[in-house]
């Protein structure tokens, strides 16, 4: 069954993960707003009230401390909870219950109670969503001791991430890319959307495979700088790499945390150069943390100081959208200076 | 005069802010004459299925079993036999006693940190008493009276209160945040209140799976302000959750009153109605009133009919924690004038009355479940106490942060090993 592909995009994929853990484990459980009948705003959900039934996949009120808080005491009982925040811009009502509740309770009952959730969220930018609608706040995650943070690029890791997280005892984040879940994007907001059926990585196993956290994936090999990316930014960076010829090594992150410290480390060693390139805020962003793990792991290979390349220190604006976003023309510019130095 | 100060020019009356304050501070003599004290036959016991509209009344109401002179009266008396008044009187007789030998231990440096349930002994003995040995309880921090009435091992919970060698929780948490899932007691958090959705959820998922068991939980009414309190009550009505919501209204939260949660404009029972839950309002230093309510919440969650908040009327006779000193509030003889009188008072009244009980086998009692706290306290003290340093392996200090230990947690706890082996010498262990 796992060996039968299908082309899908991110969307159908992360459904197809939650589908094949609903099916295999009765003590998985799917909920959000708007998540059962309508089967979720982005359709992440589609489909799944109707085939596993009402108590396994349902709408919840507008109450993400509840979503988060109810979570926590169905992992208590024995469940498997695969909450939906709708928007990771909405999560804020529910950290309380994140980050002294989710994240702890491992480790404050000495593992007489654990939370084995799943908090999937759509987050970043680049649909004209606005300040509500667009933010990335992945190093809120991290800094959170006891949650892991996720990020899949593609169609194929979304599903065998997704299915790892779901199966891991411990709480995990799962932030989707909302840009990328119909098709990759080159980073030029004015060009035709690429559709993922074009991409290979949209060849997604039908049945249950796990991609194991913390590891991270080498998107393209290269000698003359390593950049650390994740999400959305994995394909703008490729783009802008190959437009430009740069023979850049690219690593996808995919985990935050646990993160992928030797992929990272061989990967410096051999390049001597680095930039991080996030979407989101720049100050105590996770570039910070990556600059900071590579001068100290990597300093004597180092040919040039670390760069970042990220949003800026703003709310996400609405109408300047593309302005904000850390597009081509703040890569490229990045790119030639880490090169000249 | 700076912009906000300024009044603008207009013929309308100026509007004032209120800002509670507690009727009698320190210094004043204290007054319960106004709280309404309804007889017990005043309150009608409805079926457990009747619907929250129907019975309103209950949540502005007092539930009561006891009366002032011992006798158990009204349609609420849940007729529990002498054996079983005896248990519970003795469950509760052993949380004060418990209560007052670790609050002296904390006074002489053997623990950091102490919380005593002094007149709240009912609303947790009595409850769980109620419960079925399976339904889950997800405490506070004053709920100690759940694992006593569970039998939970006393040193178990001496071990969690020294963070010695016995405490299973590693040392981990602040003293008297226990955690025993055998006696379906979840771990106690710390942060009020985020263990109400917590219920909800433990409650939904037994409904989803068919379960028989119910899941309940208690705050404070400080802490029914918090957000998660509305969230929880919000999902038990949504999803008809089989979860009964106790606050325990003990009338101080550290320094403020009960005002600074609402309590100035209408009981905390009523929360209940504004989301259309059942709502009982009880005399928590009734320890019979306690149960009958407790009986019938569960009765009515385990039948299907939904949850229930139940407000404990109670007082907080002493400070909030061995770090509080309710003089600098409030008047000190207010825990001794408190118009429902003692929960343990009160129940001993009504076994004596019944003929089941004396004043001897009392002090008997008494003095037995101080030997046996005492004697107690010594084995654990054996396996020492937090005033005397740590106990615990260093290492552990990573583990249980995740079920696996990641690589930068290792490198973390290479660095603090060397540190503590630069501090202390190679070789020493914390025992």
């Amino acid at each position: 069954m796992a060996d039968e592909t299908k082309t899908m995009n991110m969307i159908e994929a992360i459904n197809s993960a939650m589908d094949v853990m609903l099916e295999r484990d009765s003590n998985v459980v799917v909920m959000g707003e708007d998540v059962g009948f309508f089967g979720g705003v982005f359709r992440a959900t589609a489909g799944l009230q109707k085939k596993h039934g009402k108590t396994r996949v349902f709408d919840t009120p507008i109450n993400e401390c509840g979503i988060i808080g109810v979570a926590v005491g169905m992992g208590a009982y024995g469940l498997r909870p695969v909450p939906e925040i709708q928007f990771a811009d909405y999560i804020y009502p529910g950290l309380d219950q994140l980050v002294s509740e989710a994240a702890r309770l491992r480790y404050r009952s000495a593992a007489d109670f654990i939370c084995p959730m799943t908090v999937r969220t759509p987050f970043g930018g680049g649909i004209f969503g606005g300040q509500t609608h667009s933010q990335s706040p992945e190093s809120i995650m991290t800094h959170i001791c006891g949650v892991k943070t996720v990020i899949p690029s593609n169609p194929y890791d979304a599903k065998g991430l997704l299915i790892a997280a779901i199966e891991d005892n411990d709480p995990v984040v799962f932030l989707e890319p909302k840009r990328i879940y119909n098709g990759p994007f080159s980073g030029y907001y004015d060009r035709p959307v690429e559709p993922w059926s074009k991409h290979a990585a949209s060849a997604v196993p039908e049945g249950h495979y796990r991609i194991e956290l913390g590891k991270a994936a080498t998107v393209r090999e290269g000698e003359a700088l390593t950049i650390l990316v994740y999400g959305t930014m994995v394909h703008v960076t490729k783009t802008i790499v190959e437009e430009m010829g740069i023979d850049a090594e690219i690593i996808d992150l995919r985990t935050l945390l646990p993160l992928d410290i030797d992929a990272i480390e061989t990967s410096v060693k051999k390049t001597g150069r680095c930039l991080v390139i996030h979407e989101a805020t720049r100050t105590s962003g996770f570039g910070a943390e990556l600059a900071a793990l590579v001068q100290e792991r990597c300093f004597y290979h180092l040919e040039a100081p670390v760069e970042r390349v990220t949003g800026f220190d703003t709310p996400y604006p609405h109408s300047l959208e593309w302005a904000y976003f850390p597009g081509p023309v703040r890569i490229a510019t990045a790119l030639t200076k880490i090169l000249k130095d | 005069m700076p912009e906000t100060d300024r009044r603008p020019a207009s013929n309308l009356p100026p509007l004032s802010l209120h800002i509670p304050e507690p009727r009698y501070r320190p210094g004043d003599t204290p007054d319960f004459g106004d709280i309404v004290v309804p007889g017990v036959d005043a309150t009608p016991r409805p079926s457990e299925a009747t619907k929250p509209d129907a019975m309103r009344d209950l949540c502005y109401g007092l539930v009561r079993v006891l009366d002032f002179d011992g006798q158990a009266k009204g349609q609420w008396d849940p007729k529990l036999s002498p054996e079983r008044l005896r248990t519970m009187l003795r469950y509760m007789m052993l949380v004060r006693a418990f209560d007052d030998r670790m609050f002296r231990a904390q006074r002489q440096g053997k623990t950091s940190f102490y919380m005593k349930c002094t007149g709240e002994e009912a609303t947790s003995v009595a409850s769980t008493m109620a419960l079925d040995r399976g339904d889950m309880c997800f405490p506070s921090y004053r709920q100690q009276g759940i694992l006593i009435a569970r039998d939970y091992p006393l040193i178990q919970m001496m071990n969690q209160i020294y963070s010695n060698r016995g405490d299973h929780l590693m040392g981990r948490q602040l003293p008297i945040m226990y955690s025993a899932p055998e006696h379906g007691f979840f771990s106690v958090s710390g942060n009020l209140a985020t263990q109400y959705p917590q219920a909800v959820g433990w409650a939904m998922a037994s409904a989803s799976k068919g379960d028989s068991r119910i899941a309940t939980v208690w705050c404070g009414e400080g802490s029914s302000a918090e957000g998660d309190f509305h969230s929880a009550l919000t999902f038990a009505t949504v999803y008809n959750a089989p979860v009964i919501f106790n606050v325990v209204n003990n009338q101080w939260a550290i320094s403020s009153f009960s005002g600074f949660a609402g309590g100035e404009r209408t009981t905390f029972a009523a929360r209940a109605v504004g989301y259309g839950i059942a709502g009982l309002r009880i005399d928590g230093n009734d320890p019979l009133a306690v149960y009958a309510a407790t009986q019938w919440a569960a009765d009515r969650a385990r039948t299907n009919n939904g949850p229930t908040l139940i407000e404990h009327f109670t007082y907080r006779s002493e400070g909030h924690s061995t770090s509080d000193d309710p003089t600098a509030y409030r008047p000190a003889e207010e825990p001794t004038i408190w118009p429902f009188g003692d929960p343990i008072a009160r129940l001993r009244q009504h076994l004596e009355t019944l003929g089941e009980w004396d004043g001897e086998r009392h002090e008997t009692q008494r003095a037995e479940l101080d030997g046996l706290v005492k004697t107690t306290q010594k084995q654990s003290e054996k396996l020492g106490i937090l005033g005397h340093g740590m106990h615990q392996p260093f290492e552990t200090m990573f583990d249980d942060v995740f079920e696996e230990l990641p690589w930068h947690l290792k490198e973390q706890c290479v660095q603090m090993l060397a540190e503590q082996e630069a501090k202390f010498g190679p070789g020493w262990k914390p025992e």
